[in-house]
């Protein structure tokens, strides 16, 4: 099968993912969206892996993975401390540093 | 997922995504990335994220107020931007044969040793960075989510002090009593030295006036009869007389 349609895939599941981090308000679903950014960007690697014959793009991936565990674990560590700081998940709130 | 009121909801679609690229990755010979990904995304990732959410926001609906003026329409402008963007950028790129990996694979000895051939030998420094990393994210998330006590945990004992130091008595209200010759609500409870304790009585009857005076000359028998019986000691019964 042809790669365009993996990478076209890969385009679209990046978009939304993009969306959802401008459109959403919840600071949890906004990082859910990153997470399916980060997935898209796999999904792509592992297309090119498969289209050239290189094992790169599986390896990238996995360290794409790895660094997508550790940030999904600081950046929760981070929502659930505002939570309990400011009772709220909303990524409006958190406005101490504007000026 | 994007337009999903709850949040739980979004997860769950999130989730389904991320188990239909795993199934791509095993069609696009890449079983150990599969695999991970299951494990790792719809298994770890995303029931953190859900379990984040039971903690957090789970009732939280997002407000529909835009803040900022004309957001919503410019997000969605933009995504279809991005979507047509990287659409174009596919068609503009030159495509050759698709070759698949199963040569490389061949030489390794297989997928997960190819693999492992590549991280423990090109990429090693970055495989080890990637363990600094995971550490330091443990320990930060640790660390974040760490409450200090500012003041010593109660004990059990110093709680129910602070109960009963109000005022306002908590515990059961006295019953009938040791001498109580009748166990009906309009009958006071006595306490040792004979007189009435005032909180065994319901107070509607109280108001009414509806107590079952108390038969002295009753307790005065009880009294000898259990004497008599041994059963109440005699420093006891000094006290009460």
């Amino acid at each position: 099968m042809s790669p365009e349609a993996y990478l076209i895939l890969s385009a679209i599941i990046f978009s939304i993912g993009a969306m959802g981090v401008m459109l959403r308000r919840n600071a949890i679903v906004a990082f859910m969206s990153v997470e399916l950014m980060l997935n898209a960007g796999n999904l792509a690697f592992v297309s090119a892996s498969n289209t050239w014959g290189n094992l790169t793009g599986q390896v990238s991936a996995f360290f794409v993975m790895v660094i997508a565990a550790c940030e999904v674990v600081i950046g929760l560590a981070i929502i659930v401390t505002i939570f309990r700081s400011r009772r709220s998940a909303s990524v409006d709130e958190p406005s101490l540093l504007r000026w | 997922m994007l337009i999903s009121k709850k949040a739980v909801h979004s997860a769950l679609f999130v989730a389904f995504t991320m188990l239909n690229l795993a199934v791509l990755y095993a069609v696009q010979s890449a079983p150990f990335l599969a695999v991970s990904q299951v494990v790792v995304y719809t298994g770890a990732v995303m029931m953190l994220f859900l379990f984040v959410l039971m903690m957090v926001g789970v009732d939280s609906a997002d407000s529909l107020i835009e803040e900022i003026k004309g957001q919503r329409v410019l997000a969605i402008l933009g995504g279809t931007g991005l979507i047509a963007f990287f659409i174009f950028l596919t068609g503009g790129s030159i495509y050759r044969t698709v070759v698949g990996t199963q040569n490389v694979d061949a030489t390794y000895g297989g997928n997960l040793q190819g693999l492992a051939a590549l991280m423990f030998g090109r990429y090693v420094i970055i495989f080890e960075a990637t363990a600094a990393l995971l550490i330091t994210a443990v320990l930060g998330a640790m660390i974040l989510t760490h409450r200090e006590r500012i003041r010593p945990k109660k004990t059990q004992g110093q709680m129910a002090k602070e109960l009963f130091a109000k005022g306002d008595y908590k515990g059961p209200l006295p019953p009938p009593g040791v001498f109580a010759r009748h166990n009906s609500v309009d009958t006071p409870a006595l306490l040792p030295d004979g007189s009435i304790a005032k909180n065994s009585l319901p107070d509607p009857l109280v108001a009414r006036g509806d107590i079952s005076p108390v038969d002295y000359d009753d307790l005065a028998e009880v009294q000898i009869i259990s004497e008599g019986l041994g059963l109440v000691s005699d420093s006891e019964t000094e006290e009460d007389k």
